[in-house]
């Protein structure tokens, strides 16, 4: 009873501010908002019984990436006067309609899937989401290529950042 | 979490996602879309955790991971692209990009 309260406060306050996000004028408080969201998503990640995940939430995304936003807001000195605003074209309008009649539609075939339960707490794993058991499923088989393939796409992504944004090499 | 079942948690990753999009699709100021495509990856990431307690196995958490790396990659790229075009345009106005539009 308590948790399905604290899930539905936590999932109502990270859509709220996932409103805040994309309505506010103003980048920094769009991206404040943005790191309220994060730390709501980590809440119910941890309810999920998903630990590592929710600290990686917390020190990756609400930690590095939007210190990143942040700081560059911070370097482009942009206010609300010198925000571009809306592009509210007919296409636009439309795009959007599209892809909330299509969320819709998913939705509605997901609600009626057989079975919506979660699987029942005496019945899972004990180590269910700690560090220990997140490694031996990442580094053991199928998901070891996908890993090394992931540091190599974030070595580019460091060189083409830097290659970038520098004005002479 | 058993009381609660999956059905609330997709929907809340189904309303996250769809902001994502509107978000998108209509706002002009660049930093403020990639800040959108955040939260559509952040949607993602918590159908995949929701899924993976609803089955009883961590593959979902590993992708999540996975989603998160490549979440920082973009940021990291994109936020370069964003500098650079202040650079030569000072502005952070999509539509002023639209050489390559018919």
């Amino acid at each position: 009873m308590f948790e399905a309260l604290l899930f539905y406060t936590f999932s109502a306050l990270a859509v709220f501010a996932g409103a805040m996000v994309i309505t506010r004028r103003n980048a920094a408080s769009s991206a404040i908002a943005l790191v309220a969201s994060f730390f709501c998503l980590a809440s119910m990640y941890a309810m999920l019984g998903a630990h590592f995940v929710a600290v990686i939430q917390i020190l990756v995304y609400a930690g590095a990436i939007m210190v990143l936003f942040i700081f560059v807001i911070m370097v482009l000195n942009l206010r609300e006067d010198n925000d571009p605003g809306w592009n509210l074209s007919p296409r636009a309008v439309l795009g959007a309609g599209v892809g909330g009649l299509v969320g819709l539609t998913v939705f509605v075939g997901a609600s009626a899937a057989r079975s919506m339960e979660f699987l029942p707490t005496d019945k899972l794993d004990p180590n269910f989401g700690t560090i220990e058991q997140i490694g031996y499923t990442l580094f053991s088989g199928r998901y070891l290529l996908p890993f090394e393939v992931v540091s190599a796409l974030l070595t580019v992504a460091v060189v083409g950042a830097v290659v970038l944004a520098k004005k002479e090499l | 979490m058993e009381q609660v079942g999956l059905f609330p948690v997709l929907a809340v990753s189904a309303a996250l996602f769809l902001l994502g999009v509107i978000g998108v699709l209509t706002r002009r100021n660049i930093l403020i879309v990639l800040m959108s495509v955040e939260l559509m990856l952040n949607a993602v990431n918590l159908s995949f955790v929701a899924f993976a307690r609803h089955h009883g196995t961590l593959d979902g958490h590993v992708f999540a991971v996975f989603v998160m790396a490549v979440a920082a990659a973009e940021a990291g790229v994109g936020l370069a692209l964003v500098i650079l075009l202040y650079r030569n345009r000072h502005k952070v106005d999509l539509d002023d990009l639209n050489l390559l539009k018919g």
